[in-house]
């Protein structure tokens, strides 16, 4: 029941949310949003580490097509349903006052469309019905085209609807292949959508590669990976940052989070027959994504864009097939949640004090504001897999992980941490070093809520970066039982 | 020579086909003898209620059909074999009578022209003229356009329910001249609606003139115009097959041509264009409805066993409805206009889940049929299709309708209720999930991969994503654009209109969450009989 009480509460929180006066909407939107996180907290104390998927509720719901309302959690679902529930209340601090700003659609639609997507995604991270799943996966497309369509930049409602394009073509495509599994399962006498049932089925190779193919471009647009990324950047660019936030740091995961539960989990010979094209695809992403953020001139774009080299190594992590590579990808996810939402909120208060998002209008902001720079430089350095921040760890297990699979792969991937640097440390060495910019008013140090805000990500950084171990145990069990189910042993090679 | 031998009419199976062609007929006579004053308020309350009692009459029907034959499926032929009351008829009678009431309410609808309805006060008198001012000034008003729509609701239940070639025929003729008819009758924009009405009854006729020619050459090569002869005749392979293949042909020109498929889709947007709104909505959905079942029963019921001929048609057929419709949908500056090709993509679709197997000895246990996937497509294409057309009737300026899809800019502003609802409609046509119309696609997909159609289901799949790409670029106009000028202006309709809309949102929220109960009623229908 918990986890379906997870999903509700954030679901009514929207609509209670829309429709009260506005002048409370962000208070009771904020309410909800930490009643979901507390909810959320809830069903991790009732979660034993490695017991597979539990908390399981399932009902039917469209009998004639075998659909069931079916949702359970295992390590990977848990953790990204903690990230969410953790990240959507900071989303709505920092956006406070943003969304009320001109030319935007208010802070109640803001804060009702928020906890719409965080409902949808909830339902997507704690779904084991593969219609279910594909459900609130397009469902969760509604909030994401209005919050950034209704609130940010000039030029939005064109990025919204690429956005909105991009996510509509790979989850028709992904229709076709659940139809597929839907039939396969028919075929074998027992039309079903669960998991756990699809799981059992013994799908002959083409189909697997066919099937597998519908699914895993679906995810690369979500993720996003090289070739199908170019939504991202517009997205980034125009929308809010909280709203980037929420796009990137949770629905983005949603690809990562799928290629691991359908891909491997349902096709595992299909996966292992498409491996060496995906790494291909991962590590053009890495490179391509790194070099194409250092040429960036708009803040919001360069954040944007380091996240298509970050999913490459999530990617990379995940096909390289051993404990290591898998171990390193989830908690990959996670970090990266952690650390690009750090980058998008800071990046975001330093926009609304220059007035500007172009770097080159920018500089020797650490002077009058000290602590923004620091933690814009700490967010920086996380990207960058500072040791001692928590995306080193993963950074490091993923890489280890590519040299065990081959030493070109690994070589290749080393590579994007010279680039990470180097995109890191010279946004910062343009925007917060320097002399003045000509003109302008000083920029105003963050006050004592923003810091608030910013202060439990920093903090989880540095936890999970000297001791990552809490995520590893959940992230462990996981990693063994998908792995077993593609038929790779734990020490990382082919049985 | 045969003697003659009398039929025998059951009058308690064929109840929802002669209350409304009974009711149309009294239409006819209310409009002869009771004085102008009453003739509104008469023809409305004699349309609704002989839809109403029709409505009543298909469930009390549908609760106490005979099982036929062997048990598989399940109905009555009647009227000596020409009229087959089926599973399937019912389905289709049942959704036919419910969009006509929707139907009804939309041309009853008076509050949004400022008291008069969307039809021509004379449609004899020509525009530009004093006999036009005249009617205008009188605040004159059709009132033959309800005792039209019934014609044509008893053409669409007759239409899939006949079990001939002949019956066939003669229910797409009252299906259609009625039709063609109120195409022509628009209060505003006269010319354009004339124009539109004319196009219609040519294209149309030319159409029934190939369906004619078929069942002529059909009957040459089986013997027959009944479609058990016509079965039996194609299963023993009798006759001459290239009269079977031609008259299939020529057959499917007929048909394909009602529903607006590629090659025969040219009518459509001139025709839902020019149409006045409340009969676009109307014909829209009710013919769509009508002229699958009766494709179903035809391909499947006379031609079934000459699968092998007619399949390879459709699977043409369905993906260029899908690429042609959504693309050419995508260039259109006009809302009716890019509705009208939608629907052709959405024929496409459909198309898809014909091609799927029928027959409950070549499914596999708990897999769902072409004809279940088929009907309920229909019905969350019929619902979403008369709610759509119905809120385009909203928005207005001092001219009638705004259709020009850029004045609809800011419209999420200006009036977010019929933004919002247009766009669920919209992302119901796209397929969205939670939604009708994503269950619906589910279905047609699912029963064309089941029976090995897997390059439709991937056009199907393409195409949608242009389609997607249409309907989301009307939520981003009416959302994210700056309005131009005024902006538009939403008028308040009746409660009609409101109930028309309001239902059709229902049914197409209710039909995405909750599919089971009408998935099941479709599963209930079972197969044709013949």
């Amino acid at each position: 029941m918990i986890l379906t009480v997870l999903i509700l509460l954030p679901l009514v929180g929207a609509l209670v949310t829309a429709v009260v006066p506005a002048a409370v909407a962000r208070l009771v939107g904020l309410g909800f949003a930490a009643a979901t996180l507390v909810a959320g907290i809830v069903a991790a104390t009732q979660y034993h580490v490695g017991d597979g998927m539990q908390l399981t509720e399932t009902y039917t719901w469209i009998d004639s097509l075998g659909v069931h309302y079916a949702l359970g959690v295992d390590g990977l679902g848990l953790l990204m349903v903690l990230l969410t529930v953790v990240l959507v209340p900071i989303v709505m601090l920092a956006g406070w006052h943003e969304a009320d700003a001109p030319g935007n659609n208010g802070a109640k639609a803001f804060f009702a469309w928020t906890l719409g997507l965080e409902a949808m995604s909830l339902a997507v991270f704690t779904a084991t019905d593969v219609l279910l799943f594909y459900v609130v996966f397009e469902a969760t497309l509604i909030p994401a085209y209005f919050l950034i369509g209704g609130f940010g930049r000039a030029g939005r409602g064109r990025a919204a609807t690429k956005f909105l394009i991009y996510q509509l073509a790979g989850g028709l495509i992904m229709l076709a292949s659940v139809i597929g599994l839907y039939v396969v399962s028919a075929d074998a006498g027992n039309p079903s959508f669960l998991i756990s049932d699809l799981a059992a089925l013994d799908i002959d190779e083409t189909t697997q590669r066919w099937l597998f193919v519908g699914f895993f471009i679906a995810f690369a647009i979500k993720a996003p990976m090289f070739p199908v990324h170019t939504w991202l950047a517009d997205t980034t660019e125009k929308a809010t940052t909280g709203t980037s936030v929420l796009l990137v740091c949770i629905l983005d995961k949603i690809g990562t989070f799928g290629m691991l539960r359908f891909c491997l989990g349902l096709l595992p010979d299909a996966s292992q027959w498409a491996t060496p094209v995906v790494i291909v695809l991962a590590l053009i992403s890495i490179i391509y994504g790194a070099l194409v953020a250092i040429g960036q001139d708009d803040v919001l774009r360069l954040i944007g864009l380091t996240s298509l080299s970050h999913f490459g190594f999530i990617v990379l992590g995940i096909f390289v097939f051993s404990s290591n590579g898998s171990s390193g990808a989830i908690l990959y996810m996670v970090n990266h949640g952690i650390a690009t939402a750090l980058m998008f909120l800071v990046a975001g208060f330093l926009i609304r004090r220059t007035g500007t998002a172009s770097i080159r209008e920018m500089g020797g902001v650490e002077k009058a504001a000290p602590v923004l720079a620091g933690f814009f430089l700490v967010g920086g350095l996380a990207a960058a897999g500072l040791p001692g921040l928590s995306p080193f760890v993963s950074e490091m297990l993923v890489i280890i992980a590519a040299f065990d699979h081959h030493w070109v792969v690994g070589s290749v991937a080393v590579l994007a941490i010279v680039l990470a640097a180097f995109y890191a440390l010279w946004m910062y060495q343009r925007t917060m070093t320097g002399p003045d910019r000509v003109g302008a008013a000083p920029v105003v140090d963050l006050d004592r809520r923003e810091v608030g805000i910013l202060a439990p990500l920093l903090l989880a950084l540095l936890l999970f970066g000297f001791y990552p171990m809490p995520l590893l145990d959940v992230i462990n069990p996981f990693v063994h039982d998908s792995l077993a189910s593609v038929g790779i042993g734990q020490e990382g090679g082919p049985q | 020579m045969t003697e003659f031998v009398k039929p025998s009419i059951e009058y308690f199976e064929l109840w929802p086909l002669l209350v409304v062609f009974g009711a149309a007929c009294l239409g006819v006579v209310v409009e002869a003898f009771l004085p102008r004053s009453v003739r509104y308020t008469a023809q409305v309350v004699l349309a609704l209620g002989g839809l109403v009692l029709a409505l009543v009459g298909v469930v009390l029907v549908g609760q106490d059909v005979p099982e036929y034959d062997d048990g598989a499926a399940r109905g009555v032929l009647a009227v000596g074999g020409t009229i087959a009351v089926d599973g399937p008829s019912l389905f289709i009678w049942g959704l036919v009578l419910a969009l006509a009431i929707a139907g009804v309410l939309l041309f009853a609808e008076r509050q949004l022209d400022g008291g008069v309805s969307a039809f021509a006060g004379q449609a004899a008198a020509v525009p530009g003229t004093d006999a036009e001012a005249a009617s205008i000034a009188a605040n004159r008003e059709h009132t033959e356009v309800y005792p039209l729509l019934m014609f044509a609701v008893f053409g669409m239940m007759l239409f899939p329910a006949a079990n001939d070639l002949l019956t066939m025929f003669v229910g797409l003729e009252v299906l259609s001249l009625p039709l063609y008819l109120l195409s022509g009758l628009a209060r505003r924009r006269r010319l354009l609606s004339q124009e539109a009405a004319l196009k219609y009854f040519l294209l149309g006729a030319f159409s029934s003139g190939f369906f004619l020619y078929g069942a002529a050459l059909v009957y040459g090569f089986a013997g027959s115009l009944d479609f058990a002869s016509i079965n039996e005749a194609v299963r023993n392979d009798v006759g001459s097959q290239s009269l079977l293949l031609i008259g299939t042909g020529l057959l499917s020109v007929g048909l394909l041509f009602k529903v607006g498929a590629v090659p025969f889709q040219a009518w459509t947007p001139d025709v839902y264009q020019g149409a006045p709104t409340p009969v676009t909505a109307f014909m829209a959905a009710g013919t769509k409805v009508a002229a699958f079942g009766a494709i179903m029963r035809l391909f499947y019921v006379a031609l079934g066993a000459d699968r092998w001929s007619w399949q390879p048609m459709l699977w043409i057929i369905a993906v260029l409805s899908m690429f042609v419709g959504a693309a050419l949908a995508i260039t259109q500056t006009d809302i009716k206009r890019l509705l009208a090709y939608s629907s052709v993509a959405h024929t496409g679709f459909i198309l898809t889940g014909v091609l799927g197997l029928q027959a409950s000895d070549q499914l596999a246990v708990g897999e769902i049929s072409s004809v279940q996937a088929v009907l309920f497509y229909l019905a969350t294409y019929g619902f979403a299709t008369i709610g759509a057309f119905a809120v385009v009737s909203l928005v207005r300026d001092s001219g009638g309708e705004t259709t020009a899809i850029d004045r609809w800019a800011g419209l999420g502003k200006e009036s977010p209720v019929v933004a919002a609802v247009f766009a669920f409609f919209l992302l119901a046509m796209a397929g969205i999930p939670l939604t009708s119309g994503f269950v619906g696609k589910l279905a047609v997909f699912s029963v064309a991969l089941a029976a090995g159609a897997w390059p439709v289901v991937v056009a199907a799949v393409l195409a949608s994503i242009i389609a997607a790409f249409l309907y989301v670029r009307v939520i981003k106009v009416m959302y994210f654009d700056k309005p131009v000028g005024d902006g538009p202006s939403v008028a308040y309709p009746s409660v009609l209109t409101a109930t028309t809309i309001a239902v059709g949102a229902a049914i197409t929220l209710v039909l995405g969450v909750l599919p089971g109960p009408v998935l099941d009623l479709a599963a209930v229908a079972g197969e044709f009989i013949r």
